[in-house]
């Protein structure tokens, strides 16, 4: 707990607060965007270097490391999604290793990082960018557009409309609003179920971790570690569901029902 | 929780690491393991290949080595024929050989025989004559005589 003499609800709303700039709509969360580029820097940097070291022989250390994470997503793809994408796995890979990334901030103790910042001067830090509805809706936003474009490409416009008009119910002409109203509230639904349920999880573990922080220190372990030993299971289980949905959505944006 | 224009920001974060991704991550990674899984795929190969030739080998081998038995024990076979063969010629001119020696010894022995006689013949008449002589007390005329000691000497 601080020390300044916060009440608990004080204590709770300050790691809940981003570190933020500007105003109105045009305001930054810049520990989100910090912390998210940051990471992407250290994970893909390093996942760079193997890849530039990469042998056909028998691989050491990082390569093999990387290729088993790599081989993981590859092996999904394939098991799901058909047809031929130079973006897919790529794109999988991206969301499995960034998600997973800014979810493991999560297990860093809640106050290290906001302490080390205070003493930069920084005010507020909230370090798990999955617990940031931006950070979420921007990836499930930009693979909602991905939906689109590969609808669009693969299927012409001719075909992706049919498909919006007559299914999943047929090609009955009254049937056809009743299609259209399916075929939005799915659309919807995808990228508002792929960002909250990440949200959700990253929060609600958040919340269970600064609850866990309010508690005297010689009591902490009891909860903390069995949480966090959870909270590993969580983090792989919502950054692979998050890549899964996406290959998923991605690949019925291939195929033409 | 507020919507606001970091969602642009980690928006194009995102972008860029995916761009990143495609471009200098997943390529290089894919082709190693490709590669390699390929190398492996061939090195099974080989080593299945390997096996079914050792066993054509082995089996190639059992046949030379019963086919080598097989002419052993004709050539033993042979061998032993053609050495009983060698014996029954080298008994057979052995026996010839010995039987011509014999031949040729008892002639020898029926000459020598027949020398003897000769030789004791002529001494007889020799004797016979100084017997003779003795007998008479008087010389006799050997050439007049002759005939007769002849025709004795014959007679012998």
């Amino acid at each position: 707990m601080s020390a300044e003499g916060q009440t608990t609800s004080e204590y709770i709303q300050h790691h809940l607060t981003n570190l933020h700039a500007g105003e109105g709509f045009w305001t930054f969360h810049l520990d989100t965007i910090f912390v998210s580029i940051v990471l992407g820097l250290l994970v893909f940097g390093t996942m760079w270097l193997a890849a530039r070291k990469a042998t056909a022989g028998v691989p050491k250390g990082m390569q093999n490391f990387v290729e088993m994470v790599v081989e993981m997503v590859d092996s999904q793809v394939k098991d799901t999604f058909h047809g031929k994408s130079a973006l897919i796995a790529p794109l999988a890979l991206t969301i499995f290793v960034w998600i997973f990334a800014m979810n493991a901030m999560d297990v860093i103790p809640v106050d290290l990082l906001p302490l080390i910042a205070r003493w930069f001067g920084v005010e507020h830090l909230k370090v798990v960018p999955s617990t940031d509805l931006n950070a979420t809706f921007a990836m499930s936003i930009s693979v909602f557009f991905l939906i689109y474009f590969y609808s669009f490409k693969i299927k012409g416009f001719k075909g992706f409309s049919k498909e919006i008009l007559f299914s999943p119910f047929g090609k009955n002409p009254l049937l056809i609003p009743v299609n259209i109203l399916f075929r939005i509230v799915e659309d919807i639904a995808k990228p508002i179920s792929l960002a909250l349920r990440l949200f959700g999880n990253m929060y609600a573990g958040e919340m269970v971790f600064i609850l866990i922080a309010l508690l005297p220190w010689y009591l902490q372990w009891m909860l903390g570690a069995p949480w966090a030993i959870f909270h590993l299971l969580i983090i792989t289980l919502q950054a692979f569901v998050f890549m899964m949905l996406t290959v998923v959505y991605l690949s019925m944006a291939h195929e033409s029902h | 929780m507020n919507i606001n224009a970091t969602l642009l920001g980690q928006a194009i974060t995102f972008a860029i690491l995916i761009w990143f991704t495609m471009k200098f991550v997943w390529p290089p990674l894919l082709t190693a393991m490709e590669e390699r899984a390929k190398t492996i795929a061939d090195g099974l190969a080989a080593g299945e290949r390997a096996k079914h030739d050792l066993e054509l080998a082995a089996k190639r081998s059992a046949e030379v080595i019963r086919e080598a038995k097989e002419q052993a024990a004709e050539i033993i076979g042979n061998s032993e024929k053609r050495a009983s063969e060698i014996i029954e010629a080298a008994k057979l001119q052995a026996k010839a050989e010995g039987d011509r020696l014999v031949a040729g010894a008892q002639a020898e022995i029926d000459q020598e025989v027949f020398r003897a006689k000769e030789q004791l013949r002529s001494q007889v008449s020799s004797i016979a004559l100084a017997g003779a002589g003795k007998i008479l007390g008087r010389e006799i005329d050997a050439k007049a005589h002759n005939d007769l000691l002849d025709k004795l000497v014959a007679e012998i």
